[in-house]
């Protein structure tokens, strides 16, 4: 698939960043020439092999299910921007 | 030619651990906001998720529950949004290879028809916090208490063809997951939560477009949600118009349900494998343990219900379909020592006390000892039918054990039949007109016209003669 700036314009609202039109070709190019690679790796003959989710040839270490976190609420609302009651406040947000 | 509805369902169900999924924060509801919320559930750089092993084995015994195939490598990934409630900017779910693949649940219907609903899969997931919008002037509050509880989500297949079909599907899960003690299956503190997929189509058409009501946290709703979302698409494809796919929200108060995002801005969540976690291993080992492990199932508990207490198909249905139903019952019926009489009680009288007053059974006032006492009272004839719930109201009232009530009150039975008889002589006696009437009816009418002489004898005996002696006396007497 070939990136364009309206796609660069979507792909930028889903990540929440900021784009100026300016950069929008320059990064087209960037991001097509990444998508370029890509292509040239699906071209492998991957028939006989496993999808594979993790590099690692290892599994996940389970814990064990007991609480062993302390509360740390004070420290996380006094770096946040805004805090009441308790809460995180953020601009209102309704469904 | 009428509508063919189609109905799926995706059910969210909150793991009773004691931790969360991926950090050792507790578990519990009513806690002061985020004071449960750790680093690593707050999405703070250079934290790292470690998994529960109990969540882990708890969805793993769902999947077995319900004789699905065990992922034995599931894959956890990230699905990408932004919400403030989700504080990492993804939430840790599983999608290409979740942990619990395709199973069988057997629902049975009120006509007693049974039928199969496929789920397609089940896989594990973390919630998010909880947006709160009242008391913040114009913000909105967040709390991260909830953020990080283990859920599986189990998907169905389209199987479901109405709302009936769809209620007893989740009653039924709701008992295999209660049984096998994976959730609490408290729905008033959401700990399942329904979503609707309804779509309708003429019978041997292609699948119509579908909506999806989200959210439902009660039986009763859902069952009211999928009846208007139904007449909805009809009226609107009968007025010729067409079904917008999108998300819709329920209003169990006003019966009311509104759309609440148009799917054509359709999310676009980027999964990808999750790089802070690597595939969760299931061996044979554990499946073994887990199976050797497996409570038993509602569908085996109503088959021994039926066996052992000589119970009918419909009331070992209602009795084996929670835990603490079922468990109550099987007190009763062991103190009072009467299968039939345990199981009227705990669905009739029991019941709906219980529905009035909005009490789950484990909240019930008579103790199962207490009912068991009571109906062995009841079945040794020291009381009445009549007198048994009258026993049981001051049993529910807290005033105190059934034998001490009946003891207080002076409601024992009279068995003494010398005495009865001397009350229905004094009835006789002063009644001449009654007596004579009755004297002078042919059979049925006798039967209609004894009853005069029934409430007599109870008024004067403040109800306390066995009705049977009472009647065959009267019979007797009144010849």
């Amino acid at each position: 698939m070939a990136i364009d700036s309206k796609v660069v314009a979507q792909v930028a609202h889903l990540a929440r960043l900021k784009v100026d039109e300016a950069d929008s070709a320059a990064l087209s190019d960037r991001l097509n020439d990444i998508l370029a690679m890509v292509d040239q790796l699906q071209q492998a003959d991957v028939a006989d092999v496993a999808p594979m989710a993790h590099p690692l040839d290892v599994t996940q270490p389970l814990r064990e299910d007991e609480v062993s976190e302390p509360n740390v609420r004070d420290k996380a609302l006094d770096i946040a921007p805004a805090a009441e009651d308790g809460c995180f406040l953020v601009p209102r947000v309704i469904e | 030619m009428s509508w063919e509805v189609v109905i799926g369902l995706e059910i969210h169900v909150q793991l009773n651990t004691v931790s969360k999924l991926f950090s050792g924060s507790k578990l519990s509801t009513g806690a002061e906001p985020n004071t449960q919320a750790s680093l690593v559930d707050l999405g703070m750089p250079g934290t790292l998720p470690v998994v529960n092993k109990e969540a882990v084995r708890k969805a793993a015994l769902f999947g077995l529950a319900i004789n699905a195939d065990i992922c034995r490598h599931s894959v956890f990934e990230r699905k990408n949004y932004f919400y403030p409630d989700l504080p990492k900017g993804y939430q840790t779910t599983q999608l290409a290879e979740p942990i619990v693949g395709a199973g069988i649940v057997e629902i049975q219907l009120e006509s007693g028809e049974k039928k199969n609903v496929r789920i397609h899969h089940a896989h594990l997931e973390e919630d998010a916090g909880k947006s709160l919008h009242e008391d913040f002037h114009g913000m909105t509050g967040i709390d991260l208490n909830r953020a990080g509880t283990p859920l599986i989500e189990v998907v169905t297949e389209p199987d479901m063809s109405n709302a009936e079909e769809a209620v007893a599907f989740a009653r039924k899960l709701h008992a295999i997951v209660t049984s096998i003690g994976i959730c609490d299956g408290d729905m008033s503190q959401g700990n399942m939560r329904f979503d609707v997929n309804v779509s309708i189509r003429k019978p041997g058409d292609e699948l119509g477009t579908r909506t999806e009501t989200k959210n439902l946290n009660s039986f009763r709703f859902m069952e009211k949600a999928i009846a208007l979302e139904v007449e909805r698409q009809i009226d609107v494809l009968e007025d010729g118009g067409k079904i917008v796919q999108e998300t819709r929200l329920y209003n169990g108060d006003t019966h009311t349900a509104r759309s609440m995002r148009s799917k054509e801005d359709a999310n676009d969540y980027r999964y990808f494998p999750c790089p802070d976690l690597l595939p969760v291993a299931i061996t044979d080992a554990d499946l073994e343990e887990l199976k050797a492990a497996m409570p038993e199932l509602p569908n085996a508990r109503k088959a021994r219900f039926i066996d052992d207490y000589q119970l009918s198909e419909y009331d070992a249905d209602l009795l084996s379909g929670s835990v603490a139903t079922a468990t109550f019952f099987e007190a009763v019926s062991k103190a009072g020592g009467d299968a039939k009489l345990a199981a009227n009680w705990v669905m009739g009288e029991m019941a709906a006390r219980l529905n009035a007053e909005e009490k789950a059974i484990s909240d019930s006032p008579v103790s199962a000892e207490q009912l068991g006492q009571l109906i062995a009272r009841l079945k040794d004839g020291t009381i009445s039918s009549k007198i048994a719930k009258q026993v049981f109201e001051a049993c529910w009232a807290g005033e105190g054990d059934p034998d001490a009530i009946i003891e207080a009150k002076g409601l024992k039975q009279m068995s003494d039949s010398g005495e009865l008889e001397k009350i229905v002589d004094d009835i006789i006696a002063n009644n001449a007109p009654q007596v004579d009437d009755y004297r002078n009816s042919d059979d049925a009418k006798k039967k209609k016209k004894i009853g005069f002489f029934v409430g007599q004898a109870m008024k004067a005996t403040q109800g306390k003669a066995n009705p049977q002696q009472l009647n065959q006396l009267l019979q007797k007497k009144l010849q």
